[in-house]
């Protein structure tokens, strides 16, 4: 039983991590209508930035979670300038091959020059140790790993879903003419977006970069749990992919102790299960 | 008479002519570097490795003697049917020779059957499978650097002689991680040791701490980590992380290579033990050869046991070219040549290749330097113990390969 427990937390700490970066992708396909496949490539650079903040400029684990979101998001916003925004309209397919194909020529160009099996970051010395909770020894990192994700995935469904920030946003994606006869510059609103959800993703990798490896393919591993939890959750839906990433996590922790061979089968197995009884996610709403 | 002597003449020139074309073919010679390029053993073999070829290509000083060598490389994912099938375009439409590295045990068994089925030769570096040259050996395949024997005698037995006799396996999913998981298994029992369990995970796994929880409640004194590249550099930063080795359980990384160390760090990385064949600063020779190796890499790694085993095998192969005056085509011969000469080369010294295809020579065990023993980068391993070539490979009247009982 104890073993249990502690199977479920690790679960939850994963989880944390597929639902920051699911609900990028979730802002990023409700708002702009963009399959964005370079999503784990993004997550994998802010990883990188934070490294370079640390080992080139001596910025430390505390201020690379605020710059390198800053600094990967800016990136994202270029992208959306010069080459996303010309896809809108067109069909998804176009978006998911110009994203997929950017993701592997980002990664492309880390591995040639970090190679694969990656640089180290280690853990801020504030969250360094654990602590023994009876049935199992948690490290104080991931501890604040799930709680921090917590706080951020709840502001940004705040953010969309109460806010008038959030209201106009919505508007725009449903009615972009109408919307921009009231005097809303809808084209920089969606730039902004991109760059929010892009962020979302970097900061989901300085995170991570303190318990794996800072690895150009860090993303590549991640990226297709993560669509198949957005899938899940319903593509586009804020709060179900917030909750299906971590229950995603747990489900994945659970048989990764029950039957560990199927531990990266099972998220797909579940994705089929779901999109046989409801083809539009569980709280996608069918259109 | 004259016109005889002419057609004579005639006759005796054309015969020379295609004598001498004939010749010029024999000498050509094309090597496939079969590595994964992109995934999680690219830093331990891949671009590395084809660095290496041609490094043993220039070498070789056979291009100044009239021959001629080309290098191709390919990326086999970590797919043994798309290894596979690079192999079949490699013998049947580029007219590949030798294939050389093939790490991944599962990529590298089912190339060792192309390549017996189109007789051509396969020098295997990177993979660990000591199946390679027990039931699934082939006269077409040498079997190089390192093999799953010599790592659990070399750490397996070290580790359950000073002491770590229970142990817990967290083995990758796949024809390499179990042939270790069975050899160390054998190695730490034969020392008395017991095996309380262990756990198989997926290859590429990004989150170990599942598993590492499961081996931390076994209570095991060595947790036995049979996965290679960034599963085992994972697994070693997140077992720190979970308090497991400060917990007074002992890491066996059973496979580590220079540049998982390099990328662990030394703090993560210190005190841990493993056997390897090959590490640059254990001579000169082995100094000169990194550094050069170095200095050509794009990333500036310095070369993994893998790529030592692809340069100096195919240094043995073109000594056993030049023994047979040319005709490289027929793998068999080949090898059989390779087999009769000795091994003498720069890496790994002198040795030899025994009738199942195992080239046998020292093994070292070493243990990772503090980060205050460390005088650079690069400068990562102590040398514990030297393992004798007797003894560091499986003896041959317990292999059970084929081809021993002709």
């Amino acid at each position: 039983m104890q073993a249990l427990y502690a199977q479920l937390l690790v679960g939850l700490i994963n989880g944390s991590f597929y639902a920051l970066l699911s609900l990028g992708l979730a802002v990023i396909f409700g708002m702009l209508n963009i399959i964005n496949f370079a999503h784990g490539a993004l997550y994998m650079m802010g990883a990188f930035c934070a490294y370079f903040l640390l080992n080139l400029l001596n910025i430390g684990y505390w201020p690379a979670l605020i710059l390198a979101p800053i600094a990967v998001g800016i990136f994202g916003m270029i992208l959306e300038r010069t080459m996303l925004q010309w896809l809108s309209g067109l069909d998804h397919l176009y978006g998911l091959l110009l994203t997929f194909g950017m993701a592997l020529i980002i990664q492309g160009v880390f591995q040639n020059y970090f190679g694969s099996s990656g640089l180290p970051y280690s853990i801020p010395d504030a969250l360094k140790g654990g602590m023994n909770l009876g049935f199992m020894y948690l490290p104080i990192y991931r501890g604040w790993v799930v709680i921090f994700s917590l706080v951020v995935c709840l502001a940004t469904w705040y953010l969309i879903e109460r806010t008038r920030l959030g209201a106009n946003l919505r508007a725009a994606t449903e009615n972009p003419t109408l919307v921009r006869a009231f005097g809303i510059n809808v084209p920089r609103m969606i730039t902004l977006t991109y760059g929010l959800g892009v962020g979302l993703a970097a900061l989901a990798g300085v995170l991570s970069a303190p318990i794996n490896q800072v690895r150009p393919l860090m993303g590549a591993d991640l990226i297709i749990v993560v669509f198949a939890v957005v899938v899940i959750g319903g593509m586009g839906s804020i709060m179900g992919s917030i909750v299906t990433g971590f229950a995603l996590g747990v489900i994945e922790g659970l048989t990764k102790y029950f039957y560990p061979e199927a531990s990266n089968t099972v998220v797909f197995v579940l994705m089929v299960l779901v999109l046989l009884v409801k083809p539009s996610g569980l709280t996608g709403r069918a259109n | 008479m004259k016109n005889k002597i002419s057609a004579l003449l005639l006759g005796t020139a054309l015969a020379l002519c295609a004598g001498n074309m004939a010749f010029a073919q024999d000498k050509t010679v094309k090597i496939g570097a079969l590595s994964d390029q992109s995934g999680l053993y690219a830093d331990l073999g891949g671009p590395g490795s084809t660095l290496a070829a041609q490094m043993a290509v220039e070498d070789s000083g056979l291009t100044a003697k009239g021959w001629k060598i080309d290098i191709v490389s390919g990326d086999h994912l970590n797919k043994p049917d798309v290894g596979v099938n690079i192999a079949r375009q490699w013998f049947d439409v580029d007219k590949v020779d030798v294939i050389v590295d093939v790490p991944n045990s599962g990529v590298a068994l089912a190339v060792n059957n192309v390549v017996k089925e189109k007789n051509g030769v396969f020098l295997d570096s990177g993979a660990g499978t000591s199946d390679l040259t027990n039931a699934q050996c082939s006269p077409n395949t040498i079997h190089w650097t390192y093999d799953t024997y010599t790592l659990a005698h070399g750490t397996g037995s070290a580790l359950t002689k000073a002491g770590g006799d229970s142990w817990f396996f967290l083995t990758a999913d796949y024809a390499f991680g179990a042939a270790l998981e069975r050899d160390t298994r054998a190695a730490v029992e034969a020392g008395g040791g017991k095996i309380l369990g262990g756990v198989k995970h997926p290859l590429g796994t990004s989150d170990f701490s599942s598993f590492l929880l499961q081996a931390q409640a076994s209570k095991a004194k060595v947790i036995g980590l049979a996965n290679a590249g960034a599963d085992t550099t994972t697994s070693i930063k997140q077992a720190a992380e979970f308090g497991i080795t400060s917990g007074g359980q002992k890491l066996a990384a059973l496979l580590l290579f220079i540049t998982d160390v390099h990328s662990l760090g030394l703090n993560t990385a210190q005190g841990l033990n493993f056997t390897e064949t090959f590490y640059w600063d254990l001579n000169d020779q082995d100094r000169a050869f990194a550094k050069r190796f170095q200095e050509r890499m794009k990333n500036h790694s310095m070369p993994t046991m893998v790529h030592a085993g692809v340069y100096s095998s195919l240094l043995h192969y073109f000594k056993a070219l030049e023994a047979l005056g040319g005709n490289p085509h027929d793998g068999i011969k080949v090898v059989a040549k390779m087999k009769e000469l000795p091994t003498d080369d720069p890496l790994f010294g002198k040795g030899s290749i025994e009738p199942n295809g195992r080239t046998i020579h020292p093994a070292y065990l070493f243990e990772v330097k503090k980060p205050s023993e460390s005088k650079g980068p690069w400068d990562y391993y102590k040398l514990i113990a030297t393992i004798p070539a007797d003894e560091a490979f499986t003896p041959l009247d317990k292999s059970s390969c084929p081809l021993l009982k002709k």
